[in-house]
């Protein structure tokens, strides 16, 4: 058997995207950016645990669990958290 | 006195190197997305974590929130090597990796990632006998002061005064003062950081990684569930627990101890404790005799780690 077979036949976890499932299925409130107000500092971006919001500063609404770090974060108070719709 | 520095001698960079390349990668080695409760500041560790030690890396998990928030068998969130471990044997196994590894002539990091349980008290004798050794790892314990994947069960690291659910009235010990535990081990670096300062958090894992020896990081991790407040309050609960000197941010270098800069303004004018204490619900109906036994505490602890920055 090669190396790689054998490598195949382990019994390990491969890196996956939503791996965890959607979990932007959990949230109750979402962030919206207001673009006026935003001066694009990236605060959000760097206090996000999961990494939802992006280098242009946009959130992945499939992953974002809605905790609102951005937005109690947000020196210019320029994200809302708003009820999800149903 | 034989000079701490002939022991260990520092691989690479200089630190006015470290300084320069201070800026954070872009790269993420935590996929979209762990499992983690929303506002999970471990989340945010991991990721600040993994970007200080970059790709080359094993992580040795044992028993805690990161082992069951990586994703479903045969996905992951990890885009690094992660070894999960049992309970009390993460800082033995890690021994034997980093052995390994410079056997074979690889630089690999092997960083711990273990929670306040599986540090200070199922782990600690594992944990002891890898820093007597002198193996080259980091240790990272990062602390949210219980047993929080398990449903808050107090541990060593559960303040005073606070409430888990094996302790329904209120913890009647203190925290146990596992950064004095480790300090005299000696070992080459060791510090303390708070996820709400994520900077801060990735310069001194980058750090820690250059020192040839055992290393260890102690993280506060605030936890919504745990700690009982709202989510969005993280990072807000981390710096409450800095500026009001409950939690102090500090590296130890060879003995030398330096206090970080948001601990030094909070050792001059401190705010008060009870608005650290106040939005949590853990520290719901605490009577004035804790919190006073508290602030007693900080204030020792405030002018013993004066004296010894100022005799360093």
């Amino acid at each position: 058997m090669t190396s790689a077979a054998k490598r195949d036949r382990l019994a390990i976890s491969r890196p996956t995207e939503g791996a965890a499932g959607q979990t932007g299925s959990w949230r109750v409130f979402k962030p919206v950016v207001d673009k006026e107000k935003c001066n694009e500092c990236g605060l959000c971006a760097m206090y996000c645990p999961d990494n939802a919001i992006d280098e242009d500063l946009a959130v992945d609404l499939r992953f974002c669990k809605g905790c609102g770090i951005c937005a109690n974060e947000c020196p210019k108070k320029a994200i809302a958290m708003v009820r999800e719709e149903k | 006195m034989i000079d701490p520095r002939s022991l260990f001698a520092i691989t690479c960079k200089s630190f006015q190197e470290l300084n320069t390349i201070a800026e954070i990668p872009k790269e993420e080695y935590i996929k979209k997305c762990t499992s983690a409760c929303a506002g999970c500041s471990s989340s945010l560790n991991l990721r600040y974590v993994t970007k200080a030690a970059g790709p080359d890396t094993v992580l040795v998990v044992p028993a805690c929130c990161t082992s069951v928030i990586q994703g479903i068998y045969p996905n992951t969130a990890m885009n690094i090597s992660v070894y999960n471990i049992a309970f009390g044997a993460a800082a033995a196994c890690a021994s034997g990796m980093s052995n390994a590894f410079r056997q074979a002539g690889k630089k690999t990091n092997v960083i711990v990632y273990a929670g306040d349980g599986g540090t200070l008290d199922i782990g600690i004798q594992a944990m002891s006998g890898a820093f007597e050794r002198g193996t080259d790892f980091l240790y990272i314990c990062y602390d949210n002061e219980a047993y929080g994947n398990t449903g808050m069960q107090r541990s060593g690291g559960t303040p005073l005064g606070a409430r888990t659910t094996t302790t329904p009235t209120g913890k009647t010990d203190a925290k146990k003062d596992i950064d004095a535990i480790i300090a005299a081990h000696n070992p080459p670096y060791m510090a303390t950081a708070c996820s709400a300062y994520p900077q801060d958090v990735f310069k001194k894992v980058q750090k820690a990684l250059t020192f040839r020896g055992p290393t260890f990081i102690h993280i506060l991790a605030p936890c919504p569930p745990g700690w009982r407040y709202p989510t969005e309050k993280t990072i807000e609960m981390g710096k409450l627990a800095v500026k009001s000197g409950i939690w102090v941010l500090y590296e130890r270098e060879y003995g030398k101890l330096t206090v970080g800069a948001p601990s030094k303004a909070a050792m001059k004018k401190p705010i008060p404790l009870e608005d650290y204490l106040a939005p949590q619900g853990r520290f719901k109906g605490i009577d004035a005799k804790t919190v006073e036994i508290l602030k007693q505490q900080i204030q020792k602890n405030f002018a013993r780690l004066a004296a010894e920055e100022a005799a360093s």
